[in-house]
C-alpha cells in the first residue's frame, strides 16, 4: 500500500467508519486513490456518506479501520494538531455555498489559508508575496482591483464568491482541491464558466481536483467519474442514516 | 497569534452593534468599580491632608470619631465645650507650640462658622506642609469682619466689603439670626481643598458678641444688643467648642495627651488624627467594601452580558468555524478566536471605563469640592487600580472560555460540514 500511497495525492485503504461504536457503518471503501494532478469527479447524493468521506480526507474525522493517506503521510500516524497543518498545507476546500468569512475583506478571505499554514504562505511568497499572488489569482480568476475593494463581501454576487472561494483555495499551491457541490447555487451559464475557470486554475497550480456532486452532467468534463454508490459499500443493502 | 487578534478583532467590528452594547455594559461597570475604588482613596488622602499638620486634637470628652468629625470637618456638632481657663492652661503646656481654639455653632447659609484667632490662619497646615493663602483681602481684624473660605465665597458670589448676617445654629434654613450684627467681608482665602474652603472665619470675640442678650440658644426678648453696645462690653470668651494644638516634638504627643486626657478640672478627651481617622475608615470601611462588592458584582454582570451576546452569536458563526477548519484552523484555534474577542472586550472595557472615571473625575471634581469638600485630583492609576483592571481583563477571558469551549465543541464536531 505505501507505494500506492507515494504515488497519490490521496488514498484511502479498506475505510470503515461509524459515527459511534455500536452505529451502523456509514462509509465502507475498499480503494480510493487519486493521482496528483488528476480531475475525478464523484458522484453523490446527499446521505451516501458524502460528507464522511471529506470530513476523513482532510482528517477531521478518523476511520475504524483502514488508512488515509495524504500527501505521503497515514493520517492515523498523526496527532489531530498535525492533521490538521497537514490539510491546511495539502489541500484547499471549496463549499457549495457561503464559503467566505462575512467580516473578511475579500483579500483577507483568499489569504485565510496562508494564515494556518506557512508551507503554503512561503509558497505563495516565491513569486510575489501573498497578497500579490491572492491579487493575481483574484485577476485571473475575473474579479478586477473593484471587486476586491468591496468593503462586504457579501456585496458580491453568489458566483464572485465562489470565485473567491476557489482563488482560496488555490492559493500556496496545495496537492488537491476538494470542491464540494460548488456549482449547485450557480445558474447553467455561470456553472460551465465556474468549471472551466475552475479546472484551468487547478491546472495551473499543478493542484488534483475532487469535485463532488449529485449532478451527473457535469461529469464529462472530469478525467475520471466515481459513484458514491459503487464506492462506497455501506450503500448496499440497509438503510444509511446521515 | 496576531491572525487570531486580527480575526477577532475584525469579527467583533462586524457585530459592532451587539459587540458594542457588550462593550458598553463592560465600560460602565468598570467605571463603577474604578470610581469606588478612586473616591474612596481621593477621600481618605484629602481628609488625611487636612489633619495632617496637626498633632493633637482637644475637645470635651466623646468619642475620638465624633470630636474629629466636628472639630475638623465640620460635620455634626459637640455635645459640650471646653472652658476658657482649660484652653488657656493647656495651650501654655512647655510642650504645645501653637494652639488654634475653635467655636463652632453658627453658620451663614449652611455655611459654617468658625469663631477663631490670628493663630488659625498663622499656623493652620493643610496638604503636608501648606499654609493659608489669602487669594484677596485680609485675615479678620476687627470684631465684625469675616474671612470666607475660597467655595463659601465662589459659591455665594461674595466679594470684599459686602455684607453677611450669621445665623445660630447650623442648618441652612434658621429661625434665630444675628441680624442684628451684620459682618463685613475683610478676605477672602485661597482654595485648599479641605474644609476651610467652606468655613467662615470670625474672631473669638465675635462670636461672643452675637450672643450677648442670648440665653440657653434663644434670645432674650427686650435686650437686643447693639454692635456699638457690643463693642463696650468684655468679649473674652467663656468657653469654645475644640481646639488643636501643635507640639514642640511629635514625640511628646503622647506625653500631652495622657495629660489631656488625666485633665483633673474638666473631662477633656486629646486624639491623635491619624488614629482617629483610622477608626473612621474601619468604621466606613464596612460600607467600602459593601459598595466594592456591589461593583464587582455590576462587573460580573457586564461580563454576564457579554457572555451571552457571544454565545448567541455562536449558533449563526458555526459556518464561519467550518471554514475556518477548512483552511487549517485547529478547534484551539476556534477556542483561542472566542477567546481573543472576549479579552478583546475585556481590555477596550476597562480602558474606556478607565478613562470614563477620569472623564467623570474632571466633570464632578467642583461638585465633590463644593458639596463634600473632598478634593478629586486625577492621579496615575494606583497599583490597587490596576490590579482591579487587571482582575476585569482575566475576567473576560476566563468569562470567554465558556463560549470558546462551546464554539470548540461544536467545531470538534461539525468538522468541515457547514451547517446554518
Amino acid at each position: 500500500m505505501s507505494s500506492g500511497s507515494t504515488q497519490s495525492i490521496i488514498a484511502l485503504t479498506g475505510i470503515r467508519y461509524r459515527w459511534r461504536p455500536n452505529a451502523p457503518i456509514v462509509l465502507d471503501i475498499e480503494q480510493l486513490h487519486i493521482a496528483p494532478g488528476e480531475r475525478l469527479f464523484i458522484r453523490g447524493p446527499s446521505g451516501s456518506g458524502k460528507t464522511t468521506l471529506l470530513g476523513l480526507m482532510g482528517g477531521v474525522l478518523t476511520p475504524g479501520s483502514g488508512h488515509v493517506h495524504l500527501a505521503g503521510s497515514d493520517l492515523a500516524k498523526l496527532s489531530a494538531a498535525a492533521r490538521d497543518r497537514l490539510r491546511a498545507d495539502e489541500i484547499g476546500f471549496v463549499f457549495q455555498m457561503f464559503n467566505l468569512i462575512p467580516y473578511l475583506s475579500v483579500l483577507d478571505n483568499v489569504l485565510l489559508p496562508c494564515r494556518f499554514s506557512r508551507k503554503r504562505s512561503e509558497r505563495a511568497a516565491t513569486d510575489h508575496g501573498p497578497a500579490d499572488e491572492a491579487r493575481r489569482l483574484l485577476d485571473r480568476l475575473g474579479l478586477s482591483e473593484e471587486t476586491l475593494l468591496a468593503r462586504d463581501v457579501a456585496e458580491l454576487s453568489v458566483g464572485q464568491q465562489q470565485r473567491v472561494a476557489v482563488a482560496r483555495a488555490l492559493i500556496g499551491r496545495p496537492g488537491i482541491v476538494i470542491a464540494d457541490e460548488p456549482t449547485s447555487a450557480l445558474d447553467a451559464d455561470s456553472r460551465d464558466e465556474f468549471l472551466s475557470l475552475l479546472q484551468e486554475e487547478c491546472s495551473a497550480s499543478g493542484a488534483a481536483l475532487l469535485f463532488v456532486s449529485h449532478d451527473v452532467s457535469l461529469a464529462h468534463h472530469f478525467d475520471r467519474t466515481l459513484d458514491m454508490k459503487t464506492l462506497n459499500r455501506a450503500l448496499d443493502g440497509e438503510a444509511i442514516k446521515p | 497569534m496576531t491572525a487570531l487578534i486580527h480575526l477577532a478583532a475584525r469579527s467583533l467590528w462586524n457585530r459592532r452593534f451587539t459587540a458594542g452594547l457588550a462593550l458598553l455594559s463592560i465600560t460602565i461597570s468598570v467605571a463603577l468599580l474604578i470610581g469606588v475604588e478612586k473616591v474612596r482613596t481621593e477621600a481618605r488622602s484629602s481628609f488625611t491632608q487636612t489633619v495632617a499638620g496637626t498633632d493633637l486634637i482637644v475637645g470635651a470628652r466623646s468619642g475620638s470619631v465624633q470630636l474629629l468629625l466636628y472639630s475638623v470637618f465640620r460635620i455634626g456638632d459637640a455635645t459640650s465645650n471646653v472652658s476658657w481657663e482649660s484652653y488657656q492652661r493647656i495651650s501654655s503646656h512647655p510642650m504645645v507650640a501653637w494652639a488654634i481654639p475653635l467655636s463652632l455653632g453658627d453658620s451663614h447659609r449652611g455655611y459654617r462658622v468658625v469663631g477663631t484667632t490670628d493663630s488659625y490662619f498663622e499656623r493652620l497646615r493643610y496638604g503636608g506642609d501648606r499654609s493659608l493663602e489669602l487669594a484677596e483681602g485680609a485675615w479678620f481684624d476687627d470684631l465684625f469682619e469675616a474671612t470666607l473660605g475660597a467655595e463659601v465665597a465662589r459659591s455665594l458670589g461674595y466679594r470684599i466689603g459686602d455684607e453677611i448676617t450669621l445665623a445660630h445654629g447650623t442648618g441652612s434654613q434658621s429661625f434665630l439670626d444675628h441680624d442684628n450684627m451684620p459682618f463685613t467681608i475683610s478676605g477672602i482665602l485661597a482654595p485648599t481643598g479641605t474644609p476651610v474652603d467652606q468655613s467662615i472665619h470670625v474672631s473669638l470675640e465675635a462670636i461672643e458678641a452675637i450672643h450677648l442678650g442670648w440665653q440657653s440658644g434663644v434670645p432674650i426678648p427686650g435686650q437686643e444688643v447693639s454692635p456699638e453696645d457690643a463693642r463696650a462690653q468684655d468679649l473674652q470668651p467663656r468657653a469654645i467648642t475644640a481646639f488643636l494644638l501643635g507640639l514642640q516634638s511629635r514625640a511628646a504627643v503622647f506625653q500631652v495627651q495622657r495629660a489631656i486626657n488625666a485633665y483633673p478640672d474638666e473631662a477633656l478627651s486629646a486624639i491623635l488624627p491619624g488614629v482617629a481617622l483610622q477608626q473612621l475608615w474601619s468604621l466606613v470601611g464596612i460600607a467600602e467594601n459593601a459598595l466594592l462588592v456591589v461593583a464587582a458584582f455590576v462587573v460580573l454582570a457586564g461580563l454576564a452580558g457579554m457572555v451571552t451576546m457571544l454565545l448567541a452569536s455562536l449558533s449563526e458563526r458555526r459556518r464561519e468555524m467550518a471554514i475556518l477548519r477548512s483552511v487549517g484552523a485547529r478547534p484551539v484555534h476556534v477556542f483561542g478566536l472566542l477567546t481573543a474577542e472576549s479579552t478583546l472586550l475585556g481590555i477596550t472595557g476597562a480602558i474606556a471605563g478607565f478613562a470614563l472615571v477620569y472623564i467623570a473625575m474632571a466633570l464632578g471634581a467642583p461638585l465633590a469640592q463644593a458639596s463634600f469638600g473632598i478634593h478629586l485630583a486625577p492621579s496615575a492609576p494606583s497599583p490597587r487600580e490596576l490590579t482591579l483592571l487587571g482582575m476585569v481583563i482575566a475576567g473576560s477571558a476566563f468569562a470567554g472560555a465558556i463560549p470558546a469551549w462551546r464554539a470548540y465543541r461544536l467545531s470538534l464536531a461539525d468538522g468541515l460540514s457547514i451547517r446554518t
